[in-house]
């Protein structure tokens, strides 16, 4: 087929029009913001609100008992966590009996797909911060923090840092300079639970991933 | 050429029983109602001028230096470890497709919402060489169900109500019939569940692809897109050849535009960046990830400045929404992938004029659809342009619009020579309207397509220039008793 490439680029050579008229760029409407970090924080709260997102605000140092309360009110029997992670190995430090068993993605999807498909209940991941205009978390899946953690399960919870909060995706991603320090594999931002309105634009939530999205504001 | 195709030139007795149908004009009116609504709000607190010309801007620039971005593309792509293909037309794309699926001993494939897979027609060809392609997006997964294709390019089964499709999912899938959204959803969720842990390979399209860092972004609410890009072990992107844009940075106003034009929405629940398969150590992801690059007559679009324009579109939908035939016809009466004002300006390059003669003329020229336009395509201008296309016959000057002239006719060729006569020369106009006036009568009452809508004009006893002499007659007559 690479005759279709050359094929392509020849057209496109031949038939470009010298006099392509290019008015500049002025990023302008999607950039210039001047929030404060608690006008952000409230506008990050309201918009994944509206989407049917779920925020609670807790100080940073009371997130495990706040997550404990969460999983006991949704009746939640396990919780898929990184071990590996900072809130992974709290979590398993203040863990005891009775509570939902904390599960491990520690083996590749073909080992266990079935498994994590129907028997996973909820999972709890970290985020490299989010996005107050539009409300959303902004996350990079890993191999601590596998890409179908925050997709499979019907729960996922998200921690996320109160003076993390950028105002826009633009301000996201030069500030934490995205194309010099090259995208991972997968780059995610996710604002709300899966939904649909396929079905006479009606609102339908966790059609194919979760159909419950928590974030806890570490403030 | 397939049936479906065929049938984009039946056109005129589509549209006549699409407005007989009331169920249809219903379902259509309410949403398009609900989603022009939507986006008025969406944009409420915006510069939306100063965002648009950004969009505009940003689409312009990567299209004036599109071989190049193609080229940077691939290279970053690849390097990535992306395996990049190219098509001239949408058979050899279907073909690359099938070649990687059979490579692979593939036979299930399921597929994210690819209105280029719709283009050129994937599951047919899939089916036929034996690999079964499934659709995950509800939407699409609801029209496959029914057999049909999408009336929307943002929702494909906007043409049905919910009773309809209780009926369609019962009588398929075995579901119970009922009115609770909830539920059907529900089902479906766990119908495609399966169906994901069982697939070989996941189809997708793309919204925008980025040269400067190799990154492919898909943008979804339902997650379908995730899965299908996360679960089987490969991954194929197909897209159109202009969807790419320079920068990251300059996906930012596009998203913006986007969503907001779509379905109100600020932003879809996934944006979804993916810049190669899975790492030695990841756990998931595709092992293998392909993109095939489609032209299907983009780039002959390409040749020609002002045409040049309609490939900045981003699928937004907007001007369909807005769109006062599309809300009254719906999208299977255009019998075109891309319905409404976008497809008017784009299916006749797919397709050529000649199969898609009278998509360009079935607008009012309201001027709508240019007006919401995220990315300022002056569709308007454009369907004019298409219109003198059509009846364009002369062989000296080359067009880039296959299948021009279609429309011209010697009768008419005839009666516009004289017409242009008539109106430079002062004796022949005389004429003309003298005959015209006297022989008045004898005109037919049936006037092709005029007529077809409209009741046919009635010429006046005496002209207006005829007027004007009795009426100074008269006056000069009068002044002298
Ligand atoms: S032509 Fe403009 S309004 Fe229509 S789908 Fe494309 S971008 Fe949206």
């Amino acid at each position: 087929m690479n005759q279709a490439r050359s094929n392509i680029l020849r057209r496109l050579r031949a038939g470009r029009k010298a006099s392509f008229a290019l008015p500049r760029s002025d990023f302008a409407p999607v950039r210039d913001r001047d929030w404060s970090a608690a006008e952000k924080l409230d506008l990050f709260q309201q918009k994944i609100e509206s989407v049917h997102g779920e925020v609670h605000r807790v100080p940073a140092q009371q997130w495990v008992p706040e997550l404990l309360r969460l999983l006991a009110e949704k009746q939640l029997s396990n919780l898929l966590v990184s071990p590996e992670r900072k809130p992974g190995q709290e979590l398993r430090e203040q863990w005891h009996g009775d509570l939902p068993e904390l599960l491990a993605y520690d083996q590749p999807i073909e080992n266990w797909k079935s498994e994590l498909f129907n028997q996973v209940d909820a999972s709890l991941t970290t985020c490299r911060g989010a996005i107050a205009e539009t409300g959303s978390l902004i996350l990079w899946p890993d191999t601590q923090e596998p890409r179908l953690m925050t997709l499979v399960p019907p729960v996922h919870f998200v921690l996320l840092e109160a003076d993390q909060i950028y105002a826009t995706f633009h301000e996201a991603l030069s500030t934490q300079g995205w194309v010099n320090q090259g995208l991972p594999t997968n780059a995610l931002l996710i604002s709300g639970p899966s939904k649909t309105a396929d079905i006479e634009q009606t609102l339908a939530y966790g059609v194919h991933g979760p159909a419950e999205l928590v974030v806890l504001v570490l403030e | 050429m397939s049936q479906h195709q065929e049938a984009v030139q039946e056109f005129h007795p589509r549209v006549h029983a699409a407005l007989q149908d009331s169920q249809i004009r219903n379902n259509f009116r309410k949403a398009m109602d609900g989603l022009m609504g939507k986006r008025q709000q969406a944009f409420a607190d915006w510069d939306l001028e100063g965002l648009r010309d950004l969009g505009a801007a940003v689409r312009l620039r990567a299209l004036s230096r599109l071989p190049e971005l193609l080229e940077e593309l691939e290279a970053n792509l690849t390097r990535q470890g992306v395996r990049v293909h190219w098509a001239e037309n949408g058979d050899q794309a279907c073909e690359i497709i099938r070649d990687i699926c059979q490579a692979r001993d593939a036979k299930k494939v399921i597929k994210g919402k690819s209105m280029v897979s719709e283009e050129m027609e994937l599951n047919a060809y899939l089916e036929e060489a034996g690999i079964e392609a499934l659709e995950s997006d509800l939407g699409e997964y609801l029209v496959q169900l029914a057999e049909e294709t999408p009336s929307h390019i943002i929702m494909p089964a906007i043409h049905k109500n919910t009773d309809e499709i209780s009926a369609l999912m019962h009588e398929k899938t075995g579901t119970q019939p009922s009115r609770d959204v909830a539920y059907l959803t529900a089902s479906a969720r766990q119908q495609l569940r399966e169906k994901f842990m069982q697939a070989d390979v996941g189809v997708s399209g793309v919204n925008f692809a980025v040269a400067e860092t190799g990154t492919l972004c898909l943008v979804e609410n339902e997650g379908n897109g995730r899965l299908t890009t996360t679960t089987p072990s490969c991954h194929i992107a197909v897209t159109g050849i202009e969807k790419v844009v320079e920068k990251l940075e300059d996906v930012t106003p596009l998203l913006a535009l986007l969503t907001r034009s779509a379905t109100g929405q600020h932003v879809t629940t996934y944006v979804n960046m993916i810049s190669g398969p899975r790492k030695e150590e990841e756990k998931d992801g595709p092992e293998e990830v392909h993109l095939v690059l489609v032209d299907s007559g983009r780039s002959s679009i390409y040749q020609d400045e002002e045409l040049l324009d309609t490939l900045r579109c981003i699928r937004c939908g907007a001007c369909m929404n807005h769109c006062p035939v599309y809300t009254r016809v719906g999208g299977h009466a255009y019998g075109t992938t891309y319905p409404g004002p976008i497809g008017k300006i784009l299916m006749p390059h797919l397709l050529g004029l000649d199969k898609t003669r009278d998509l360009p003329s079935a607008s009012t020229l309201c001027g709508a659809c240019g007006e919401v336009c995220p990315v300022k395509i002056p569709i308007p201008k454009l369907l004019q342009r298409l219109r003198k296309e059509a009846v364009d016959g002369d062989s000296l000057r080359p067009s880039v619009v296959s299948g021009h002239g279609v429309k011209r006719r010697f009768l008419e060729v005839l009666a516009w020579k004289g017409w242009a006569k008539m109106h430079a020369h002062a004796g022949f106009y005389r004429l003309g309207t003298r005959m015209m006036t006297s022989l008045r009568g004898l005109m037919p009452s049936k006037l092709g397509g005029w007529t077809r809508y409209r009741t046919p004009p009635r010429i006046a006893s005496k002209s207006f220039q005829q007027m004007m002499r009795e009426h100074a007659q008269k006056s000069n007559a009068g002044g002298r008793s």
